[in-house]
């Protein structure tokens, strides 16, 4: 099958990037500078990261914020006009659908950004979850998504948009004007650093796409891949959908309990995630590191296991769900669902790293803090 | 498409011999190294192990994946690269000569005339 392209996929090319199948779409995972460089230009100075592949809808109508209410784990239908949320999408039993976020535009309008594997199926998750509550459109098709990100971002983006972002808060959003094109500018990101995401129509893409890597190049700035997106969030601790976060696992269980508002409120899923946090509980993704000196880096799939169980029994007591060298931190890091007896940080754990045992540290908090300004 | 120096020979897993007085040296092509991206580690056998032609005999990693070596003819490791336990991103910058992973003496000289000469080698990486 042909691969889907996004409106950059020509820059890309010219760029000489290294293309590759991401979920039915021909992306970068790395241009010529390759992705240690293409990380450490983010932790830096600045990166420019195509995610048009990302999927967008608008959601309106008289009672959307009855809609919105019932489908996210975190407090979006009551938030201020402006503020982008992040948010988890719950089944009934807690599993998660996918994590995104919503942008309050009005009382009567939310934009949502959600996972490039999962835009499918959350579009039919809000048809089928909102009824007759909202209209639902998909502008998937139509929306590009550039994100910018990095120490220099801020107010590299701020001149382009004639200083109108600089002094946004983060996690809110704008309207705003780059290279002549009328995008949507939010204050987020993931990869950690300070910067913007901004949703544009698939038009406008190459000419804004330009004007930012052409200022972003005397500042140090490069075009990131995906495998630096991948770097940079995991030494961020921001979790991925289908590695850290799925079906089997609750948001609470994935240490997003700060995305799940409970109190007073009634969502599909909090009966569930109610009872689970009653009951308290068994199993807790964890971040753990690899010192550098073992020469082994933990990779999604490996076992964490317990060799002293009794014989006959599984020494199987986890799964890693997202590891990887560290390139702004020494050593290999990663993600691991273990029981909650072993969750706390300074908790010696062992990883199977293709039939080696190799003993991992739990850590808690992100692997890499951007210093504070 | 990079051109693969006609001195070398080849295997069908993408790497890379070259032959120096009674022993081979190993390490993996230019194509194999884009394939592969930034590597971040090469896990290596010691001096003095005996490797099995199509059994693994170390692993490379990059920032997003891991891949397995596997040996190109069997025989006694003679010597391996020091420099590639500090230096791992040697393999990228200059996989033919400081990037090398091992020199081995092979056991059986007829599995040195199944390696692939390197138009051989070209054709295999071009049917890709």
């Amino acid at each position: 099958m042909e691969r889907r392209r996004t409106p950059l996929w020509d820059l890309h090319r010219q760029l000489g990037a290294r293309l590759i199948d991401f979920g039915g779409w021909d992306m970068p995972v790395s241009y010529p500078a390759g992705t240690i460089k293409e990380h450490k230009a983010v932790r830096e100075a600045v990166g420019l990261f195509d995610v048009s592949h990302m999927g967008e809808a608008y959601l309106r109508g008289p009672r959307v914020r009855e809609a919105v209410e019932r489908l996210t784990t975190n407090a979006v239908a009551s938030a201020p006009v402006g503020k982008a949320v992040y948010t988890l999408l719950c089944r009934p039993n807690g599993g998660v659908v996918d994590d995104c976020i919503f942008y309050k535009k009005s009382d009567e309008e939310f934009f949502v950004i959600v996972n490039a594997s999962n835009t499918a199926k959350d579009l039919e998750w809000f048809r089928e979850n909102t009824h007759s509550l909202c209209d639902v459109e998909d502008v998937s098709d139509r929306t590009a998504l550039i994100a910018v990100q990095g120490p220099k971002a801020v107010a590299m983006v701020d001149k382009l948009a004639g200083g109108a972002l600089a002094a946004m808060p983060s996690f809110t959003f704008t309207d705003a004007t780059i290279a002549g094109a009328t995008c949507l500018v939010a204050r987020t990101g993931y990869t950690g650093e300070d910067g913007f995401e901004i949703a544009l129509p698939n038009d406008d893409a190459p000419r804004v796409w330009s004007a930012l890597l052409e200022a972003a190049t005397p500042l140090g700035g490069l075009a990131i891949g995906l495998g630096a997106r991948d770097s940079l969030r995991l030494e961020s601790k921001l979790p991925l959908y289908g590695n850290d976060l799925d079906d089997d696992h609750s948001p609470l269980e994935a240490g997003l309990g700060w995305a799940v508002k409970l109190d007073g409120r009634d969502f599909i899923g909090s009966d569930a995630l109610r009872a689970q946090k009653a009951a308290g509980l068994t199993r807790q993704l964890a971040g753990f590191t690899i010192a550098a000196d073992l020469r082994a880096i933990p990779r999604h799939g490996y076992a964490v296991v317990d060799r002293a169980v009794a014989a006959g029994e599984s020494p199987v007591i986890g799964t890693v769900t997202s590891g990887g060298p560290g390139i702004s931190v020494p050593g290999a890091i990663g993600l691991a669902y273990v029981p909650v007896g072993k969750a706390a940080a300074g908790t010696n754990l062992v990883i199977d790293c293709r039939g080696k045992d190799i003993p991992a540290t739990v850590v808690s908090g992100k692997f890499y803090k951007r210093a504070s300004k | 498409m990079s051109s693969f120096p006609t001195e070398l020979k080849y295997t069908h897993d993408h790497e890379w011999l070259r032959p120096q007085g009674t022993s081979w040296r190993v390490g993996i092509t230019q194509f194999a190294v884009d394939q592969l991206g930034d590597i971040t580690l090469v896990d290596l056998p010691k001096e003095g192990d005996l490797v099995t032609k199509g059994q693994r005999f170390g692993t490379v990693e990059s920032v997003k994946s891991v891949s397995d070596l596997y040996a190109p003819v069997s025989g006694r490791v003679l010597a391996v690269n020091p420099s590639l336990k500090d230096s791992p991103e040697l393999v990228n910058s200059d996989p033919y000569t400081q990037g090398w992973m091992i020199d081995v003496e092979p056991a059986e000289k007829a599995e040195i005339d199944e390696l692939l000469a390197a138009d051989a080698y070209t054709a295999h990486v071009a049917a890709q």
